[in-house]
């Protein structure tokens, strides 16, 4: 602790920090622009100044930027100041001189960070009247606007999309006030955090493309915490609704797991929300008989009683068997499972995931591993990734990573005793020096360019030189090193001696690869190390889904619970009706042997929110609420619980749709009361589980009477907004289940931080608020962080793992999975800026194997698998990195889906292809950083 | 006593005094320009719509009785897609008026706007707008703005340079 005076008030603040850092930490306000609590001071904006004393008799004193002074045990200084406010004036006043007359057309307006620095350093009256210079706006893709007027030149965006993510296309040109920030030609952004942008930039340069396309103002929508569920990283965040459509996803703080930012298919993903694909009707199947004898089926609007009705005895019926999902919460798999007994609820996902995901959730139960959050992978300085492309399968790990390997730039900075919040003379020090990263794959990835080494082989080989770090760390340089190539070996032992030399090594793996071998050798090192370092080791195990984990809890004392045995359940005739819950069977298992087993039931009901194809076949569609008109909890990758909350409530208007838990607690008679008795019953049910009780305030919390509003205290419209349809205003819907009102009444100030929905405090309109709700800059959240992680370290769970041996396979090619941030996520694709994102579908393939088959860059294949009828078309890329015999198969795109890769690839040139011509896209252009690496390796 | 006197005498004397009341409908008041009654979006000079749908009225009104949805054209002109004021509600405080940043929004003296039935009193946006200026006749927000518009470039707005040639090495 350190003593700091301000304005002659003594206060006590964290040591090692900067004056504005210590200032806003104690609730003061103090304007800025270009510190950012992530990225450091660069006192660039000259905006934070305030007046410095040498010591009790100085009465002079001189002014200093805060962000770039240390709060020093001792030091006195003024933010109220006559000269130093004068100075802040000044600086402001010439800020402002080229903005342009913008803010009521401007997407930031009301949020906007610059609006209220300008407000608070007291520049109300513009007096320069001469000419403003003007910029020119690119085309940056479909997710962002770009409107340079606007820019202030605090350098926040390309210190946070170069240094802070890692990205190439963004940059500052030319000098003095003609500074301009963008790319070097109009074009796409690359960066998959480029929407970060929209929220780091303070001014409108950067907005959200997507939400202004229906835009909003911020004081008018209505938010509520919410989880991410794009993918398991679990990223907090706020969703914004008005007139019953979702408009947009803003960050929600989380120290522990987001932070500050967010990936843009967590951002920008949320169309499958609007989409015109919802359920919204309950809907039976009715067959009708045509007048020449002929039948057909037709989808028929069926009343929420009946379908009620057909759901209890569906339910009821000892023949039914149930699959739940892990895209769906655990309170609907919960209430599926209670409702049919465990024995006849199955899990609902593939084979090839079931086993490698259960191994991983037994493995997180040992006491040698402790899962990372993200703030844990941070501090962490040498890593290991066996078989993950991380930023494509938990995009917001990825850019943790790009902040651990500056762990050697802090151990540089420590030495030289600079501060490490003063990023350019911390990023000059330290240069390219990095903290080692290590990356074995079957592809190259988007982490490559940090990485001190990387290695592609087939998964089988992965896995190999996986157990051989491992056995290598237990110091037994046995068989399986000795099988190595010296590339390997090399290797081997670098990762060695980093893994057992670092203060704290961190292994990332995951369920990615569909491979059990790949994850047992990660699984491997982990205990090898806990052995070597007589340790807990930090470890990050990725799963697909947003729930895949809770999931697994779930159903984890049954034993064989995935889709395969429900198949045979069906098949054998034992099954004789099936309810799917928030589940597209055909993304799972072989569509031939679905469509064959569906044939045999008596009836199929799917409880779901778009339209898929896995109800084709129903006889019954149940309407679900979407995360946004529901609540619920999820488990994401770090086995960390969190609730997430109803947004809007669904327009019973236009709408039956419900959450899932609710339709099948309807349809048992409503077994439990409200959610608060499903969640606890969901945490009496299951020791893993019994935290989720705890996870947020139930639902008759109240602050001074009244419930966390939804809505903020300036919500406009209130008696307009539904007067063209009844001049009388309807009363606002009640949220019985939660302890937030859909309503302006009450306050959020004081809201614990799982029931935080969004930051606004006087003078603070922006996102920037969110420091009055932390207890320190940068800290946990005043009131809580939200989430729990489960994953208890209870007893030491002996697991063994057996080295897969070196077999040949007879098959030419083995598939393996590409995933795409921006097109691997079923929910995500229904949004329209993503799909223009994602790439069209593909086939990736050695250059040798390619000319085996008489295939160049662009051609066509056509691609067949043993056992299934199905056939692809599909362009050829050539991945030069990639080891002969593997076929890269993006999973997601053009129907391809994870069951393929169970099944052998057969390939062969198709003749009757047309080449795309070249100059494809206009919007995706080569930049600097793909004709570095190989010409279009993005087809 | 003497002052109940005096005050009887006072009002005595009104009886000799012109009338304030004046015979409505027969006879209309004078009303100026400034009186607030009913709400009018008007156009710029140019004819276009002036809204910008920044929903600053929606935000000052203190019944929240206005409400609206921004869109914008292909050329990026904002303005509204709907925009509604429920009179039924509106306590013609004229605060929408101070409000709005474009002088798109203006209350006019016309107050005989009554109906017998209240869903009546729901105006959209169709029913708002006037094809004139009203009271402000010259001001036009997009010609001091910075965004570009259809007929206006980056550059070309009040007291614009133009736009800078960011490949130029020059100073
Ligand atoms: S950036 Fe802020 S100050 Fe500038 S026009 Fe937009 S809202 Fe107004
Ligand atoms: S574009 Fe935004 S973040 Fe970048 S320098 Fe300008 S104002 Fe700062
Ligand atoms: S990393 Fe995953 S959870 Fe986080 S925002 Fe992206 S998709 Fe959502
Ligand atoms: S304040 Fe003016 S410009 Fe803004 S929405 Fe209202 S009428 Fe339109
Ligand atoms: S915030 Fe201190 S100089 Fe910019």
């Amino acid at each position: 602790m350190a003593k700091l005076t301000v304005d002659d008030q003594d206060y006590d603040v964290a040591d090692g920090n900067n004056l504005l850092h210590a200032c806003l930490s104690i609730g003061l306000d103090l304007p800025y622009f270009c510190w950012h609590p992530c990225m450091g001071s660069v006192g660039a904006c000259r905006q934070c100044a305030v007046k410095q004393y040498a010591d009790e008799n100085d009465e002079r004193g001189r002014v200093v930027m805060a962000c770039m002074t240390p709060a020093s045990d001792g030091a006195r200084i003024s933010i109220n100041d006559k000269q130093a406010k004068d100075f802040r004036a000044g600086v402001i006043e010439l800020l402002m001189t080229n903005h342009p007359h913008d803010c009521p057309v401007c997407e930031e307006g009301g949020e906007c960070h610059l609006q209220d620095m300008t407000e608070m350093s007291g520049h109300t009256t513009r007096t320069y009247d001469e000419q403003k210079r003007t910029h020119n706006n690119q085309y940056l893709g479909p997710l962002i606007n770009h409107e340079m007027n606007r820019c202030i030149s605090c350098y926040r965006c390309v210190r946070y999309y170069k240094d802070y993510a890692g990205g190439r296309d963004l940059d500052a040109m030319g000098a003095h006030h003609h500074v301009y920030f963008g790319r070097h030609t109009d074009g796409v952004l690359e960066s998959p955090f480029a929407g970060n942008l929209v929220e780091v930039c303070p001014t409108g340069v950067f907005t959200d493309k997507t939400f202004s396309a229906h835009y909003s103002r911020k004081w008018d929508l209505q938010t509520s915490p919410s989880v991410c569920q794009h993918c398991a990283a679990g990223c907090n965040i706020t969703p914004g609704e008005r007139y019953g459509t979702l408009k947009r996803i803003t960050n929600r703080y989380n120290a522990d797991v987001n932070g500050y930012f967010l990936c843009d298919r967590g951002r920008f993903g949320y169309g499958f929300v609007n989409s015109d694909d919802r359920v919204t009707q309950p809907l039976a199947r009715e067959t009708i008989n045509h007048a020449d004898n002929t039948n057909s089926d037709t989808a028929i609007q069926c009343s929420t009683e009946n379908s009620l009705t057909r759901l209890t005895q569906a339910l009821k019926d000892p023949a039914t068997i149930a699959i739940g999902s892990p895209r769906a919460s655990l309170e609907s798999n919960f209430a599926l499972q209670s409702a049919v007994g465990e024995s006849r609820f199955y899990r609902g996902i593939a084979p090839s995931e079931d086993t490698t995901i259960n191994t991983l959730l037994k493995f997180q139960q040992s006491s040698c591993v402790n899962s990372a959050s993200q703030r844990t992978i941070e501090s962490c300085d040498a890593v290991l990734i066996l078989g993950e492309d991380l930023t494509h399968t938990s995009p917001r790990t990825a850019l943790s990573l790009r902040q651990t390997v500056r762990q050697r730039a802090r151990e540089l900075a420590d030495e030289a005793r600079i501060p490490f919040w003063q990023d350019a003379a911390v990023r000059e020090l330290a240069q390219q020096e990095k903290s080692p990263l290590f990356i074995i794959n079957t592809h190259k990835g988007d982490l490559d360019d940090i990485a001190e080494n990387t290695y592609f082989n087939s998964p089988q080989k992965i896995a190999r030189l996986g157990f051989a770090i491992a056995e290598q760390l237990r110091d037994k340089s046995g068989a399986l090193s000795a099988s190595l190539t010296p590339e390997e070996k090399e290797m081997c032992s670098t990762i060695v001696n980093a893994l057992s030399q670092a203060k704290r090594p961190l292994i990332i793996a995951g369920a990615s690869l569909l491979n059990e071998d790949v994850l047992n050798s990660a699984l491997d090192v982990i205990k090898s190390l806990h052995i070597n370092r007589e340790e807990v080791i930090q470890a990050h195990l990725v799963v697909p889904e947003v729930n895949s984990i809770g999931l697994a809890m779930l159903t984890q004392s049954s034993a064989e619970r995935s889709l395969s045995e429900a198949l045979k359940q069906i098949e054998s005739g034992a099954a004789k009706r099936l309810v799917v819950l928030e589940n597209d069977l055909y993304q799972r298992v072989n569509p031939e042997k679905l469509d064959a087993a569906l044939e045999k039931l008596d009836e199929i009901i799917v409880i779901d929110h778009v339209w898929h194809n896995g109800m084709a076949k129903a006889d019954l569609i149940i309407p679900a609420a979407s995360f946004a008109e529901g609540d619920g909890t999820v488990v994401s990758s770090e086995g960390r619980a969190q609730r997430f909350f109803a947004t809007f409530p669904v327009n019973a208007d236009n709408s039956s749709a419900n959450d899932s838990w609710q339709w099948v607690n309807q349809a048992l008679d409503n077994r439990w009361k409200n959610f608060d008795a499903i969640v606890n019953a969901c945490a009496e049910s299951n020791d893993l589980l019994a935290p989720i009780a705890d996870l947020a305030p139930p639902a008759d919390y109240r602050q001074h009477g009244l419930k966390v509003p939804r809505m903020s205290h300036r919500y406009s419209g209130r008696t307009a907004l539904s007067a063209n349809i009844n001049v009388s205003e309807v009363k606002q819907p009640a949220d019985p289940q939660t302890a937030l009102g859909f309503t302006m009444e009450g306050s959020n100030v004081n809201a614990p931080g799982p029931l935080r929905n969004t930051a606004w405090a006087p003078g603070w309109n922006s996102n920037q608020s969110i420091h009055k709700f932390q207890d320190e800059v940068g800290g946990p959240l005043t009131g809580g962080s939200s989430g729990l992680c489960l994953f208890g370290s209870a007893e030491s769970n002996e697991l063994e793992f057996g080295v897969p041996s070196e077999q040949t396979s007879n098959a030419d090619f083995s598939a393996i999975p590409f995933y795409h941030i921006f097109g691997s996520d079923e929910l995500s694709n229904f949004a329209a800026p993503i799909a223009e994102r994602s790439p069209q579908a593909y086939l990736a393939l050695n250059p040798l194997d390619a000319a085996q088959l008489d295939l160049t860059q662009g051609d066509g294949a056509t691609l067949r698998f043993e056992n299934l009828q199905q056939v692809f078309s599909l362009t050829v890329v050539i991945r030069p990195e990639l080891i002969r015999g593997l076929v890269g198969l993006p999973i997601g795109l053009g129907g391809l889906t994870r069951h393929l890769l169970e099944h052998s690839p057969l390939l062969e040139k198709n003749l009757a292809w047309q080449r795309v011509p070249s100059g494809r896209d206009q919007n995706v252009i080569a930049t600097d950083q793909s004709i570095g690496l190989s010409e279009g390796l993005v087809p | 006593m003497l002052s109940q006197l005096r005050t009887l005498w006072t009002v005595l004397q009104h009886t000799f005094t012109k009338a304030d009341t004046v015979e409505y409908p027969d006879v209309m008041p004078y009303l100026p320009p400034r009186y607030r009654a009913r709400i009018v979006l008007t156009r710029d000079p140019d004819g276009e719509e002036r809204c910008v749908a920044c929903n600053l009225c929606a935000a000052a009104c203190p019944v929240d009785c206005i409400a609206l949805q921004k869109t914008e054209d292909d050329e990026g002109r904002w303005y509204p897609e709907w925009f509604r004021i429920n009179f039924s509600r509106c306590v013609v405080c004229g605060l929408c008026e101070e409000a709005c940043p474009t002088h798109a929004i203006q209350l006019t003296p016309d107050f005989e706007y009554c109906e017998y039935n209240r869903q009546n009193m729901v105006y959209e946006k169709e029913d708002l707008l006037i094809s004139g200026t009203g009271k402000y006749h010259d001001y036009n927000f997009y010609r001091i703005a910075g965004k570009a518009i259809s007929g206006k470039d980056k550059g070309q707005a009040r007291n614009e340079e133009q736009p800078i040639n960011i490949k130029s090495l020059l100073p």
